[in-house]
């Protein structure tokens, strides 16, 4: 048991980091073309701008939300005086929020994609699958949120505090499990399949999110090429 | 002042027979592809009608091209800040049933069928699914040759501010052919909605080109293009438009859909335009005031002062020459007979058309209809094309420029008639329609014999002071589903293919006669 510990949640953080950070190097290197969105808009347009933006808005606040309160220094927060019961309250509510936006726009797309014959017979099996995970993960997530306001309503911030901990071990390079002893198995369970989004994310279509066009704001509107004389 | 070459061209719709010829050699070479089978980057519309994809023209609707917002030019579906919001989902975008779903035909089943009293029929297959399909609602070309009812046709946003009725009557219809490719306009809405910058437009020829590899399918030019001229590829995900034929104009060829065309009606030729003028023409205030802000654009090539510019701009002085003798440049500007595509969308769009009176001249030849003082050159209202139709297409609802095109077009028919029937040139409706004898015999040798090489002065590209690298070109594809369209060197590449690229210094060979070009 405590080697399962150990290789899940000390040696398999860093094998999903690196197969993240040098898989996605490597495709956006050499496979340029591959690098898409993969859109199927055009093929069914209906419900899309509900359930598109519902699933990504909500899944890019809950990246953003872990990246806030797991990530970010502890000191940090409570230098800004923000209490751990006032965190981790506001890590249930946003939580929420978005987990169910996110839960309602991405049942819709996996619908979509697995009953609408258009989509399902343009999909490859990378697709489904990529949904398919997210959709578990967030499910195992929005699962720890009952725990969580248990440990909330007794006024104990210390399992959201050893998780906190527990990410800044890894990501120090310092990796301590046995922070997670105390941690209930449902939030262990989220963070397997969470580490595994990270493994594949450069063998799927997750790729687009980092060539967010956000330099098309500073962008002029025209684009002439000249070819270079030498 | 700043000097650029367009590679432009101009349809003659007095000719256009609706053959389709232009659309099949175009999808042959282009669009014969998984994933783009509904495209067709060449499309001829039967007009009047709502088109490819539907109801196109309504920019109400798609929210395509360009809009003056407080005094500004901005996109019409909204700015960066909002394409960026709504990233997600584009509200705006088509679905492949405005274009049509694309089909095959289960041919084996004429074979293979067993033996029944009932001849087998070949069922329609969708290319998407794989699977049968009922019924065939809508296809590439559904109201070719004005097919279907006459109030789904008149949908067609043309008709918008007429009384359209009258010419559901048999004896009022009219009908023309109304060709159509990417625009490469001068101010190209699908560049400027495009988030990653894939779109781009060349600076040598103008010609407007999707970066396969930049290309992460974000869909913002598929519904930005007013046209609908840039499509999406639902296998590979990637944005595919006309691409003007490059590699056959850059060798001094003509598109293939012009080189196709056996109407004649196509010319291909290069224009120069002032590019600092760009800005201005687009946002000019009155939409009816768009074509002639378009038309000022355009600078005489055999100016002194505009070739000592455009040389300095790096323009060859065969590209000079070029538009010179461009057709483009005699129809447009020193004729006025062809018009850009509903300039109001502002896009400066670089097709233009020679609006057609084919229909109404056996009319004239029976004298039926009424006609000037001259007894020659028919009332404009008495047309059967109504002239509010075509002004609508072509110069944002205003007719006077219409009328004068046809009115030239009429008064050189006139006058060749009178010459070749009579034997007697009679200047009586040049006079009238403000041209000369030479104009007159001149707009005959371009529009009636148009001859290979008066229709196609193309001049060559000068790829060899201007190409990237050779060596990097050496076996690229073109469109494939692959990386093959690039040259494998990239500033931040981990694995480039080639260690680094080849640049050599190009001086031309200077010439014998010691001139400079």
């Amino acid at each position: 048991m405590v080697f399962l510990q150990k290789l899940i949640f000390a040696v398999y953080p860093y094998i999903a980091l690196t197969v993240f950070v040098v898989g996605s190097w490597i495709r956006y290197d050499a496979e340029q073309y591959t690098w898409k969105t993969d859109s199927t808009q055009l093929l069914s347009k209906s419900n899309m701008v509900l359930a598109s933006n519902f699933f990504h808005i909500g899944i890019l606040s809950i990246f953003g939300g872990h990246f806030a309160g797991l990530v970010l220094p502890h000191g940090l927060w409570l230098s800004l005086g923000v209490t751990d019961m006032q965190h981790q309250w506001l890590a249930i509510m946003a939580g929420s929020v978005f987990g169910l936006m996110c839960l309602i726009g991405g049942a819709i797309l996996w619908a979509r994609r697995m009953f609408n014959q258009r989509v399902r017979a343009s999909s490859r099996y990378s697709d489904i699958f990529i949904l398919s995970w997210l959709m578990v993960t967030l499910i195992l997530g929005l699962s720890t949120l009952p725990v969580s306001v248990g440990h909330a309503n007794h006024g104990d911030p210390a399992v959201m505090l050893a998780l906190s901990a527990w990410v800044q071990s890894i990501l120090t390079l310092n990796p301590q499990p046995e922070l997670l002893d105390a941690v209930d198995p449902i939030f262990k369970a989220h963070m397997f399949f969470g580490m595994t989004v990270f493994l594949v994310f450069p063998f799927t279509r997750l790729v687009h999110v980092l060539t967010a066009p956000l330099n098309y704001l500073g962008r002029s509107y025209q684009i002439v090429r000249a070819k270079r004389t030498a | 002042m700043k000097i650029r070459a367009q590679f432009a061209m101009v349809f003659n719709l007095d000719k256009c027979i609706g053959c389709h010829t232009c659309s099949v050699t175009c999808k042959n070479i282009w669009t014969n592809r998984k994933g783009v089978e509904y495209a067709w980057f060449n499309n001829v519309e039967s007009k009047p009608g709502i088109g490819y994809p539907k109801d196109w023209e309504n920019q109400e609707k798609w929210l395509g091209g360009w809009t003056k917002e407080n005094g500004k030019l901005e996109l019409k579906a909204g700015g960066k800040l909002k394409k960026i919001v709504q990233i997600f989902a584009n509200p705006n975008l088509p679905q492949i049933d405005d274009y049509y779903e694309p089909f095959t035909y289960d041919h084996a089943r004429l074979q293979n069928a067993p033996l029944s009293e009932a001849a087998p029929t070949a069922r329609p297959i969708s290319l998407i699914t794989g699977q049968k399909m009922d019924k065939i609602n809508w296809g590439p070309n559904w109201e070719d040759d004005l097919a279907g009812e006459f109030d789904k046709r008149s949908k067609d946003q043309n008709f918008s501010n007429m009384e359209k009725e009258m010419y559901k009557q048999f004896e009022n219809t009219f009908h023309l052919y109304l060709p159509r490719i990417c625009n490469h306009c001068i101010n190209p809405a699908c560049v400027a909605s495009c988030p990653s910058g894939a779109l781009y437009k060349r600076e040598e020829d103008g010609i407007v080109l999707a970066d396969q590899d930049r290309c992460r399918g974000w869909r913002m030019c598929i519904s930005g293009c007013p046209y609908k001229k840039v499509f999406f590829n639902w296998e590979s995900s990637k944005a595919e438009k006309c691409i003007g034929c490059y590699p056959r104009v850059e060798s001094g060829l003509p598109t293939v859909c012009s080189e196709s065309c056996v109407g004649r009606i196509r010319y291909n030729g290069i224009i120069l335009y002032d590019a600092d003028k760009i800005l201005d023409a687009a946002s000019t205030d009155r939409e009816q005031d768009l074509y002639k802000a378009h038309l000022d654009l355009f600078v005489d090539p055999f100016d002194p002062k505009i070739i000592e510019q455009a040389q300095k701009d790096g323009i060859p002085m065969s590209w000079i020459e070029a538009a010179q003798k461009s057709p483009i440049y005699k129809m447009a500007v020193e004729w006025k007979i062809a018009f850009p595509l509903h300039p109001e969308f502002r896009t400066l769009p670089m097709i233009w058309y020679v609006p057609p009176l084919s229909p109404v001249q056996s009319q004239i030849d029976q004298k039926k209809l009424p006609t000037e003082s001259d007894g020659v050159i028919p009332k404009a209202e008495a047309m059967r094309l109504p002239v509010k139709y075509l002004a609508n297409l072509l110069t944002a609802g205003k007719e006077d420029y219409i009328v004068s095109a046809l009115n030239r077009l009429i008064a050189m028919r006139s006058y060749m008639r009178s010459i070749h029937v009579e034997g007697k040139p009679d200047t009586r409706p040049l006079v009238a329609a403000g041209i000369t004898e030479d104009t007159a015999k001149s707009m005959y040798r371009y529009l009636a014999i148009a001859n290979y090489e008066d229709r196609f002065v193309i001049p060559t590209a000068h790829q060899e002071m201007q190409i990237e690298d050779y060596h990097g070109f050496q076996g690229q594809n073109g469109f494939t589903f692959g990386n093959d369209s690039s040259a494998g060197i990239s500033m931040h590449s981990l694995f480039p293919e080639r260690r680094k690229e080849t640049i050599e210094p190009r001086e031309p060979a200077p010439f014998a006669d010691g001139s400079d070009y």
